[in-house]
């Protein structure tokens, strides 16, 4: 569905351009394959931390990366997850050397500038970040319980990005260095262009401004994992978790451990959170939501990363209503997909859902999720950037019966988290044997 | 270090190139209802937009969220289909429906594949114009509200955003979120729902817009196909007329309002006071005063008390210009030990900017350049287009106001700011509410100034 073109240059950086003219605009957007799974237990959140130090200046331009760009008309921005890091720049196409100027001047000389200060500052305003997002937020630390009852200890994907308060206030600006040279270099980095550039000219800028910056070296195993890949474990045990918060009305998560990005069964793991939750006409929403009333929401999703995958449910007690009876609900719907499976009206309608998305996803080359991320996404995960093609067919092949199975081998209550996160001293309106979750 | 490319100094970017806004066809449909239409090259999408120049400032005084009830069970069933047989239609061509109530106007959103764009209207259309308003429906949608009313009172930015409305336009048709109170929402009826669409749902009041991969002759002849057995009766009122006054609300009755958040680690703060309305003269200049004082990343407010004293994940300004004056805000987090301290930083950058704070040469260039060069983008997608025109029409501006935007942007000089500032914004009468751990902040901001201090519920 895209065409692009895609060089390797000599120090490793894979460099992709995508050509669309229709708007005098260029999507810079640069990978790093590092994301906090890459992270060390007393030291989480570093990756995310270092992402907000990337835009406070390099050796030659030692002062924010914020001006120069919307100097030029660009908009900007980064995020960091599990797995990568990325950033991207949406510059007016004479802008274009400007961004690549920028973005390799972090990538080659960023240690100079990165002084303790910057360090300093940003950690604060990271501290403040969880604060907003996670601490002071109702239900904000849902995903933390979750993510340390799903993968043992050890496991990197058992912290979330975030990373830990005590964590980030023991980081130094050592590890930041640290960090900086053992992953952020051209071999462990993909660079794609799309819109208003031809892919000639643009490669050769490229050159001019990456090819100096020296390949790193190998990069580090993930730490922790007890398999080769961590998939294909489940959790030990069923468990009961209770948070309470500051909130009105009770919700009830369950989650398991499922297939990781692009494995077998992740797709119809997609296909299944659609069934059971996207839009009215879902399973879950009309039991709960419109039939019998019982749930204010609920919503499904499977999160597919890189090392492994997690399915979770949730969904909101509607007032004198209790999580056990969402949870009733929510067993029978899933020990009814694990007999009979969706029918096939449920895959059509989904898979209708899927197309059009793909399509939707096309509209703009920049921003998250724009083209330039999604070839990015393609090549680092999969080493082809036309990997969308295959993405796409991996919808068309699924089957109820490959969903079926899943669910009855996936989806059963011995390797479930239950996390019910009720209003404060409120501890019983979660599930019956429910233990507080310990989240740091 | 040496390094083998110019690095002394920053590539300086070549002009851009001027981008018209594409031409908008303007026709009126037989049945009454205005119709604009934008041929968008691209991938095979079409966005339709439905918009009712009515919203939330026309819920009648004493039903402050019939607006937005109403708007939300457009898509619970029509007059021939239930509720499931709509959503099922809907998915079976992945069409992306989104109902928006806004103070001045509601839009009924439809983006689907360009092969299904005469499905996806006669859909658009079934919702808008023959909705079922089904007793059962009617009850279930107002318990879901009474629920997320209930579930905002535990989210400071909602608890922050509701207070700050109600304290800057007291009995005022923008003084109440869209979604109302619960005592409203309570004694209202599936008879007043109807009666509001069937007042403010008028095909002669509402414009039909459409903007994607097909052609103005293919829009329009679709509309009058799918469209033409529409009997959408006269208007009974003129467009943007209101069953109340939009005058100049009343001064607040306090400038410090405390929600206590026991425990918070941060205070939620809105500060500000009534802004402007869209159709100012001087519009362009209050665009660029923003994106100095607060609207970007750059600017000086979220400098300060982000990149420089970390107290927060980020502040931004914003001037809210509706159709009458809208709030202009200013609006974050900070961390709760930093509350006092930040409010009294915002206070001071407001009034310094129309002062001894003037904008610099640099900010000014860099606030219009961000604005002008920066324009392009904005009109990447048939949605963002579809948007664009929905804009013009909420306004009712002229055809080329997109065309006479970077011109316009270009010609604010420094004193065109310093008088949008002067005039437009009030440090000395600006009200300031925090969703915070009162035993932690009040004291602090008991000292700042602002008189008694109004403690009120979540």
């Amino acid at each position: 569905m895209l065409d692009y073109t895609k060089h390797t240059l000599e120090n490793g950086l894979d460099v992709i351009v995508h050509e669309d003219h229709r708007c005098p605009i260029v999507a810079i957007n640069l990978w790093y394959h590092v994301g906090s799974k890459n992270e060390k237990r007393g030291r989480t959140g570093l990756a995310h931390l270092f992402e907000h130090l990337m835009f406070e200046g390099s050796a030659h331009h030692d002062s924010g990366y914020f001006a120069p760009l919307q100097q030029a008309g660009a908009t900007l921005n980064g995020s960091t997850n599990s797995d990568r890091t990325n950033y991207w720049e949406v510059v007016p196409t004479t802008a274009l050397e400007l961004g690549l100027w920028l973005e390799s001047d972090r990538m080659g000389y960023l240690l100079p500038a990165l002084t303790s200060a910057k360090f300093e500052n940003q950690r604060d305003v990271v501290l403040n970040e969880r604060r907003q997002q996670y601490e002071n937020r109702p239900y904000g630390l849902a995903s933390m319980a979750l993510m340390a009852a799903l993968f043992p200890p050890g496991h990197p994907y058992r912290w979330t990005t975030i990373g830990e308060t005590a964590d980030l206030h023991a980081a130094t600006l050592d590890d930041a260095h640290a960090f900086f040279r053992t992953y952020y270099h051209p071999g462990n980095a993909s660079l794609t262009l799309a819109g208003d550039v031809d892919p000639e000219p643009a490669l050769e800028l490229v050159r001019r401004y990456f090819e100096e910056i020296p390949s790193g070296g190998s990069i580090p195993p993930v730490v922790g994992l007890t398999g080769p890949s961590g998939e294909g474990q489940t959790v030990a045990e069923e468990t009961y978790l209770l948070l309470e918060d500051r909130v009105e009305l009770p919700r009830l998560y369950l989650a398991w451990r499922t297939p990781r990005l692009y494995a077998a069964g992740d797709a119809e793991m997609d296909m299944l959170a659609d069934v059971l939750t996207g839009g009215k006409t879902s399973r879950l929403y009309r039991k709960l939501v419109y039939d019998r009333r019982i749930a204010t929401d609920v919503g499904a999703a499977q999160g597919s990363r890189e090392l492994a995958g997690w399915f979770c449910i949730s969904a909101t007690a509607a007032a004198g209503h209790e999580l056990v009876e969402l949870e009733q609900v929510i067993v029978d719907e899933l020990e009814g997909l694990a007999e009979r499976g969706p029918d096939v009206r449920e895959i059509e309608r989904s898979l209708a859902q899927v197309e059009a998305q793909f399509v939707y996803r096309l509209q703009t080359v920049g921003g998250f999720n724009g083209r330039s991320d999604q070839l990015n996404a393609y090549n680092v995960f999969t080493g082809n950037p036309g990997f969308m093609d295959q993405d796409r067919m991996r919808y068309r092949e699924i089957s109820a019966g490959l969903v079926q199975e899943l669910v009855s081998t996936q989806l059963n209550s011995s390797g479930r988290v239950a996390l019910s996160i009720v209003p404060e001293g409120a501890a019983s309106l979660a599930l019956a044997g429910s233990a507080p979750a310990e989240v740091a | 270090m040496t390094t083998g490319v110019e690095r002394t100094r920053l590539p300086v970017p070549g002009p851009v190139p001027t981008v018209h806004f594409p031409p908008v066809r303007v026709v009126g449909l037989s049945t009454g209802l205005a119709m604009r239409t934008v041929e968008h090259a691209g991938p095979p999408v079409v966005q339709w937009i439905w918009l009712i120049p009515t919203g939330s400032a026309a819920d009648p005084e004493a039903q402050p969220g019939l607006a937005a009830l109403t708007a939300d069970l457009l898509d619970e069933g029509s007059t021939t289909r239930s509720a499931f047989a709509l959503h099922a239609a809907l998915d079976r061509i992945g069409a992306r429906l989104e109902v928006q109530v806004g103070s001045d106007a509601t839009s009924i959103s439809l983006m689907t594949l360009s092969r299904y764009a005469a499905e996806g209207l006669a859909l658009l259309y079934e919702i808008v114009a023959r909705p079922r308003f089904d007793a059962a429906d009617f009850e279930r949608v107002r318990d879901l509200r009474l629920s997320r009313l209930r579930q905002m009172r535990s989210v400071p930015g909602a608890v922050a955003d509701r207070v700050y409305l109600e304290t800057l336009y007291p009995q005022h048709p923008y003084g109440h979120l869209g979604i109302g109170t619960a005592e409203a929402l309570s004694r209202m009826t599936v008879t007043d729902v109807e009666q509001f669409h069937r007042d403010d749902y008028r095909a002669a009041q509402a414009t039909l817009i459409g903007a994607g991969a097909l052609t103005h002759d293919a829009f329009i002849e679709m509309a009058e196909r799918v469209l033409g057995d529409w009997s959408g009766r006269p208007a009974v009122k003129a467009i943007g007329d209101s069953r109340v006054s939009l005058g100049r609300p009343e001064s607040p009755s306090a400038r410090l309002v405390i929600v206590d958040r026991p425990g918070a680690v941060q205070s939620e703060l809105r500060i500000g006071h009534v802004g402007v309305a869209r159709r100012i003269a001087d519009y362009h200049a209050v665009l660029v005063l923003n994106m100095v004082l607060g609207g970007q990343f750059v600017s000086r407010l979220n400098r300060i008390l982000r990149e420089e004293k970390g107290y927060t994940y980020g502040v931004h300004t914003s001037f809210d210009c509706r159709r009458w004056p809208g709030p202009f805000v200013m609006q974050g987090s900070v961390q709760a030990d930093a509350t006092a301290e930040s409010v009294q930083e915002v206070l001071e950058q407001m009034g310094a900017i129309g002062g001894d704070g003037a904008v610099t040469p640099p900010e000014l260039n860099l606030a219009r350049a961000a604005l002008t060069r920066g324009f392009a983008r904005g009109f990447e997608t048939a949605g963002q287009v579809a948007r664009g025109v929905a804009q013009i029409v909420r306004h009712d501006l002229s055809m080329d106001d997109y065309d006479q935007f970077v011109p316009r942007v270009e010609a604010v000089d420094g004193a065109a700011v310093t008088a949008a500032a002067v005039s437009h914004l009030h440090s000395d009468r600006a009200v300031v509410v925090v969703v915070g751990p009162a035993d932690q902040i009040a004291e602090g901001l008991s000292t700042l100034g602002l008189g008694d201090l109004l403690q009120v519920e979540a």
